[in-house]
């Protein structure tokens, strides 16, 4: 038992934080500390910076541009990209479709599609969703008829992120109605820019447009675009699952969280002291901040020496439990923030205007950052779902 | 970093786990429980022989020189089998010794011969270990002990006393407080046991002008909280170990009854309400574990504050843990669950009374947020 980092992965943490300090533009880093919604310009021009320096995908094999760092190194990443407040970067492509790619398309597809995700040419959505498949996504419904060299695509996803920006989608789409709704489901590249797809912005709780409908009506997509072989879809889907080990339980953001937490409160009064010598509201971080201490704990056993090879139910826990801590902090902060946090303008959420209509530029996003991030228990497999896995996959139930 | 144990601790994590289960089954511990004594000699010189005791001796006086995490092994073993020996108690006085310079007793605690007891607790102090109005005044080269202590855990069974003494200031001062070894056989001792609800024992001991050598003085006269605030942290996350233990088995009993208790004609385990449960549970004993982890290792190897920071942390998370898994272990094994014959109810007891043992939740809690670091971002 040793709870140590190594003397050379304290240098990398070093060596990765001089980095970030010197890289990540001023004006983006400052949108991301301000909350304030991303735009896409900025996120490839951050993006392009990582794939310069070789470190836009950690988690690729080496061959392809991965760094080859251990996983305590990708740990400790991820750690300090949140502490820097560096930027999100174009991340459906890196981190949801190369995977797939890796694992399952022809070297011609690799070789096609793998550096354009590298450097941010094309800017990749996910289409997985449905209206009526949300949990239950093999439910879904989208067609794809083959004819001759194409498939003709008929149907709709939804809750499509960034969607709006993207040049491409990747889907899974219904080839074969027989036999269980699992088998009949294949993986589909499609380009955004083909006739007969219809982008639809959803305005969100926040107001933020962050995800969309996407119609299909006879959309003529090339036979060479599918993934694989037709009808193991869902296989494809499946391996992606658990493919991220540390990253969903986001230590390193809601650690540099509850430092922001903790100032803020020390700033915001309550009968005559500051909320952070109040009883009730610092029992209250506490228990956060001891809750993401045992996560810690969990997250690193993970990725520390002799950790399995192969991340199983684990990674239902730490979604569960990071999820929750994530949105707890939202919460705190909210009530940290006081009455001023009800002012709600767009403008500055938005990056249009540098500083908040009241004047108090923080409290401005505290409330879209509460109610956006209710979205994290949903999404990625809701919690209930997680709570599946677990009872399935590790309990036997 | 490496959360692995080592081939030998695994190996004698498996030689003790295998004599628990063989030996220390629930129905042997029931006679144990309602003896006389409540302890058993046979067992407790099982525990001898496996090397439990020598682990938290050092090499010098005797013993095997084990980390933190050694014993750790131990107590979440014990933990698992719900042993009622006087192991923690003798432990944790042992550790009083080694922190106060070392003591040729400590090598009778190796060996088996000594059983340790530690009176630290007042009525009416509640957790806090500072507040002391029991009194050692200096008589010549002797010390005169008068006061009373209460749920000693295993008073009545040990052979000595670590106590707990105020030589000056008032009664919550941290300072003025004295460390003392007093044999249970000392004229002017006595003690008034029972049972405590887990199955263990405790007594309340009286010191009627306790006369004690200046050898029996453990280390300095009036500046001994900061040892009793670090042992009573090594003595938490033995707790907390022991707890670990303790939910993998009611985690386990639970999950066995869920796919075999029928109703409706399904086995329970079926109902997605259960399941949910179960797998917070499951949660709740991996986040405990996680965070008794990291507590064993800053016991012994962190500054004070980190180490109170740890520690506290542990037995909140652990207390949230016990008290979730206790209640729904109970709650899921319905009417059966209530009763005194199944040993799910003797898990529960066992998880409440550490819940009550070297401060409660609330208690760390505030004693978390009460470290300096808490506010300094």
């Amino acid at each position: 038992m040793d709870l140590e980092y190594k003397e050379e992965e304290i240098r990398f943490r070093e060596e990765v934080r001089k980095f970030l300090r010197e890289n990540i533009p001023a004006e983006l880093s400052e949108r991301t500390r301000k909350r304030q919604h991303p735009t896409k310009e900025g996120t490839v021009r951050w993006h392009k910076i990582l794939a310069e320096k070789g470190w836009i995908a950690p988690g690729w094999p080496v061959e392809y541009g991965g760094t080859g760092w251990t996983q305590m190194e990708r740990h400790i990443w991820s750690e300090e990209y949140a502490r820097a407040y560096a930027p999100g970067t174009a991340s459906f492509g890196l981190g949801l479709l190369a995977p797939v790619l890796l694992g399952f398309a022809s070297e011609e597809q690799k070789r096609k599609f793998l550096p354009r995700i590298y450097n941010a040419e094309d800017w990749w959505c996910q289409g997985y969703s449905e209206p009526g498949a949300g949990s239950d996504l093999a439910g879904l419904r989208m067609r794809a008829d083959r004819e001759g060299e194409y498939y003709i695509v008929n149907g709709q996803k939804t809750w499509t992120t960034l969607g709006q920006h993207a040049d491409w989608i990747f889907c899974l789409v219904r080839t074969n109605s027989e036999g269980s709704k699992q088998t009949g489901i294949s993986f589909l590249l499609i380009d955004m820019k083909t006739p007969g797809i219809t982008v639809r912005p959803i305005h969100l709780l926040d107001e933020y447009p962050e995800v969309n409908d996407v119609f299909f009506d006879n959309v003529k997509v090339p036979a060479e675009n599918l993934i694989g072989e037709e009808n193991k879809g869902w296989t494809y889907a499946k391996y992606l699952l658990g493919h991220e080990r540390t990253g969903i339980a986001n230590i390193g953001g809601s650690k540099r969280e509850i430092k922001v937490l903790k100032e803020l409160a020390k700033k915001s009064q309550l009968n005559g002291k500051s909320l952070l010598q109040d009883p009730i509201f610092s029992a209250k971080v506490a228990n956060v901040e001891i809750e993401l201490m045992a996560l810690e704990m969990t997250a690193l056993s993970l990725v520390a020496d002799g950790a399995a090879k192969k991340i199983g139910p684990e990674a239902s826990i730490l979604k569960v439990k990071g999820t929750e801590i994530s949105q707890a902090i939202t919460e705190l902060l909210l009530e940290a923030g006081g009455p001023i946090g009800l002012a709600f303008d767009t403008d500055y959420i938005d990056g249009h205007s540098d500083h908040a209509v009241t004047g108090d530029d923080q409290a401005a996003t505290l409330a879209s950052n509460y109610f956006n991030l209710r979205k994290i228990t949903i999404f990625g497999g809701s919690n209930e779902i997680q709570r599946n896995v677990i009872s399935k996959l590790v309990l036997g139930l | 970093m490496d959360f692995r144990l080592s081939d030998e601790q695994r190996q004698f994590a498996d030689s003790l786990r295998r004599w628990v289960e063989k030996d220390y089954t629930f129905e042997n511990r029931k006679k144990i429980i309602y003896s006389d004594t409540g302890v058993s000699e046979s067992a407790y010189k099982t525990l001898v022989e496996l090397g439990c005791l020598a682990l938290a001796v050092p090499e010098d006086s005797g013993g095997l020189g084990g980390s933190s995490v050694d014993v750790m092994i131990v107590m979440k073993e014990l933990g698992r089998g719900l042993v009622v020996e006087p192991y923690f108690a003798t432990v944790l006085g042992a550790q009083f010794l080694r922190q106060t310079g070392g003591s040729p007793l400590l090598e009778d605690v190796a060996s088996g011969q000594l059983k340790l007891a530690c009176a630290i607790n007042e009525k009416g102090a509640g957790h806090e270990l500072f507040n002391i109005t029991t009194s050692a005044l200096a008589a010549g080269d002797d010390f005169v002990i008068t006061g009373e202590k209460t749920v000693v855990i295993h008073g009545g069974q040990a052979d000595g006393y670590i106590v707990t003494a105020r030589s000056s200031g008032d009664q919550r001062d941290k300072s003025g407080i004295s460390l003392f070894y007093v044999p249970a056989s000392a004229p002017g001792v006595s003690t008034r046991k029972y049972r405590t609800f887990d199955g263990q024992r405790a007594a309340d001991v009286v010191f009627a002008q306790v006369k004690v050598p200046k050898s029996g003085l453990l280390g300095t006269v009036g500046q001994a909280w900061e040892t009793v605030d670090s042992v009573a942290d090594y003595g938490v996350t033995l707790l907390c170990s022991e707890a670990v233990g303790a939910m993998e088995i009611a985690n386990s009993l639970t999950l066995e009854y869920l796919k075999t208790r029928k109703q409706f004609d399904v086995p329970i385990g079926t109902f997605q309400v259960l399941q949910h449960r179960m797998a917070d549970m499951l949660i709740h004993l991996e986040q405990a574990r996680s965070i008794t982890t990291l507590a064993v290792v800053k016991v012994e190897t962190a500054g004070a504050e980190e180490r109170r920071k740890c520690v506290s942390a542990a037995k909140v998370r652990v207390g949230q843990a016990m008290k979730f898994i206790g209640q729904q272990a109970v709650q899921m094994h319905g009417g059966m669950g209530m009763t005194n014959e199944m040993s799910i109810s003797h898990y529960f007891k066992r998880l409440t009374a550490i819940e009550m043992t070297l401060g409660s939740t609330d208690h760390h809690l505030s004693r978390f947020i009460a470290q300096p670091g808490f506010a300094t971002v």
